[in-house]
């Protein structure tokens, strides 16, 4: 098992250094320096060279790579140019907003999408069974930014009055705010310290926050906040984990052990859940983690509609106003939470299937 | 003689796989549902002209009279009165009759879907059917180059690629493209690497074909089948994704009649005139469950294992 996290560890390494060795490139080649893109178009050739020595930007390209790979082995991601802010400082407060929204979609997209892919394999060819189907062509079929947009007009304008009226952007209403845990604590924390990064990323998790602090108006209204992006961004995961959900169960109701255990008399229940769904789990859990990269790109245009300073929207306007630092940052970090992602959703196999030995 | 030949072999129970996979086809609803919702797609973009009461970028203001901008959509045949202009799916915030351009824009998403698979499926095949025929150091490397694309969000690095490149909706294609290739090399590859040993592929060798005409005439025939049905499901997927960044305005640029583009102009006008987000919204949901209805159907019917 230590074997083969290692193993796997070591695999994922190269994959890695590819990611940074794509993102310095990439960054690069996008045309207009940064100089110009950060001073504007006046900038005279002076105040742009000063310019670039100061932000190192004027040494060779292999010893600018250099110098970031040493800086992101010793946790340091460099400043922003536009912000003027440590990296990782950003990651602390923007990856929490991504992380609540993607997980919150995720979880609508399990909650829902199992259960109705189970219904449909027991119920094949009903009405549950062809609903569901229909409903998970049309979810996967579906532009994530207009489901966005439809929502908001839905919930916000139409049904505005009731008491189903969601708010349609930002993460809580004027007038609230999250008190961060250490702070109201009492905690002495230098927040520019790695210890006090990390804790800001914890205490910009509202939901998680509000919770542990007890305060209950701002975890009810950051989760009103979160309905409407987490349903637009859960609905296409929603719609392939279910049909995935219900191949799946359709293949080993068929089987004989789920005949054996229907012949010596359990209860349908028990049929279903213990000897059905428990090995039709595997190819659902691959179909879960695979889903993250569909949240990861559609959490930039779900922050997009609903206004969510998220990691999709701070890439997004790093990539068009060629901040560097961010971009490369943020990158790595994402490419750093598939690699860790993927590997729990390897390790869980052999929780789920006690066959699969590493 | 030769007529009596071919009645004979049109008679013949032993079917071709093709026509066999014609017939599982048509009897699948949603194959059909979905060929007929192409069909009439196909149609309009052929028909564009014909069917467009105007120009899709021709400002309509000054020309008509009693136009406004950003009205509903006005039928006169359901109660709309005579004296206003008649516009079926309403008028844009720059004048212009939606309906026309929801029509020319049948025209681009279809281009986009045909021309975005196009490439990544021929450099996909490329890299796929050398890595998984040659094998050895040539397909680590290969692999592990697309392991690299496959570590990004397939979005972010779409818009990364776009930004480098400039926006253009051209652009837009190539990076969606760039970013799919690794789905077709995987397919490729996996069906490569099960078909090289098989008997024909060995015989093949052993009468001294060269390897390319081993590839191309002997193996990469035989798996076509899930490269088919991953280019269908493919053309939905890219579609989507080309209108996503021609919303976050990196693909095609205004005054183009393209969806996502489209839905993007007014996106901020959907509390007061919902219908323009709403109907390239749903002019894109459409050709796209098109595609995928048609795609399902395909590997329903191509692939013998899933045969009920």
């Amino acid at each position: 098992m230590l074997r083969y996290v290692i193993n796997r560890i070591l695999v994922a390494l190269p994959v890695l250094f590819g990611v940074l060795v794509v993102t310095f490139v990439l960054v690069r080649l996008i045309p207009g320096d940064p100089c110009t893109a950060q001073l504007g178009e006046k900038a005279t050739p002076q105040v742009c060279a000063r310019f670039l020595t100061a932000k190192g930007l004027d040494r060779p390209i292999i010893v600018q790579f250099g110098v970031y790979v040493r800086d992101v082995l010793q946790g340091d991601f460099g400043s922003s140019i536009r912000l003027a802010r440590p990296v990782t400082q950003l990651i602390a407060e923007r990856l929490p907003v991504t992380v609540e929204l993607g997980v919150l979609a995720l979880l609508v997209a399990i909650i829902v999408g199992v259960p109705l892919g189970i219904a449909a394999a027991l119920r094949r060819n009903s009405a549950v069974d062809v609903a569901t189907m229909i409903g998970s062509n049309i979810g996967v079929s579906m532009p994530v930014f207009w489901l966005g947009l439809m929502l908001a007009y839905i919930f916000a304008l139409l049904l505005k009055g009731t008491p189903l009226q969601l708010p349609p952007s930002g993460r809580l209403s004027s007038g609230l705010t999250s008190v961060p845990f250490y702070q109201l604590w009492g905690w002495g924390v230098d927040l520019k310290s790695g210890v006090g990064q990390v804790l800001q990323f914890f205490g910009n998790l509202y939901l998680f926050n509000s919770l542990i602090t007890f305060q209950w108006d701002v975890l009810g209204d950051a989760l009103r906040h979160l309905v409407l992006p987490s349903l637009a961004l859960g609905t296409i995961p929603m719609a392939i984990i279910a049909r995935m959900t219900r191949s799946a169960m359709l293949e080993v109701l068929g089987r004989d052990y789920v005949r054996t255990a229907r012949a010596k008399g359990l209860a349908e229940l028990a049929v279903t859940m213990r000897h059905a769904f428990r090995n039709a789990l595997l190819p659902v859990v691959t179909i879960v983690g695979l889903q993250l990269g569909t949240i990861f790109g559609g959490a930039v245009l779900t922050e997009t509609i609903f206004n969510l300073a998220g990691v999709g929207r701070i890439l997004f306007d790093a990539i068009t106003t060629r901040d560097y630092p961010i971009i490369q940052g943020f990158t790595l970090a994402i490419a750093l939470g598939y690699v860790i992602v993927n590997l729990l959703v390897d390790l869980s196999y052999g929780l789920l299937d006690p066959r699969i030995r590493y | 003689m030769a007529h009596r030949m071919t009645t004979l072999a049109r008679t013949s129970s032993s079917e071709g796989p093709w026509r066999r996979a014609w017939h599982q086809f048509l009897r699948q609803r949603s194959a059909i549902i979905g060929m007929v919702m192409i069909g009439l797609l196909a149609s309009t973009a052929i028909f564009a002209p014909l069917i467009a009461p105007s120009d899709p970028i021709d400002v309509l203001l000054n020309k008509e009279e009693g136009i406004k901008k950003r009205s509903g959509p006005c039928i006169h045949i359901l109660g709309c009165p005579a004296a206003q202009p008649q516009h079926i799916m309403g008028v844009d915030g720059n004048f212009r009759d939606l309906f026309s351009r929801i029509v020319y824009g049948a025209r681009l998403s279809l281009l986009i879907g045909f021309v975005t698979v196009a490439i990544s499926l021929s450099i996909g095949t490329l890299l796929g059917a050398f890595a998984g025929y040659i094998g050895g150091w040539l397909d680590n490397l290969i692999m592990r180059l697309l392991d690299v694309v496959l570590a990004f969000p397939f979005l972010l690095l779409a818009i990364a690629i776009v930004s480098v490149l400039g926006p253009s909706l051209l652009n837009a294609m190539l990076g969606i493209a760039i970013v799919s290739i690794p789905a077709y090399a995987r397919v490729i590859r996996a069906s490569v690497i099960s078909a090289r040993e098989e008997d024909y592929v060995l015989s093949a060798r052993t009468i001294g074909a060269a390897p390319a005409s081993i590839l191309f005439g002997h193996i990469l025939p035989n798996a076509i089948s899930p490269l088919i049905v991953q280019a269908t499901l493919g053309i939905g997927t890219a579609i989507l994704d080309v209108a996503a960044l021609s919303f976050l305005g990196l693909g095609a640029q205004p005054p183009t009649p393209e969806w996502g583009s489209m839905l993007s102009a007014e996106r901020n006008q959907v509390f007061t005139a919902p219908h323009l987000v709403f109907i390239p919204g749903l002019a894109i949901m459409v050709t796209v469950l098109g595609f995928n209805l048609l795609g399902d159907g395909l590997r329903d019917a191509l692939d013998p294992r899933l045969k009920r």
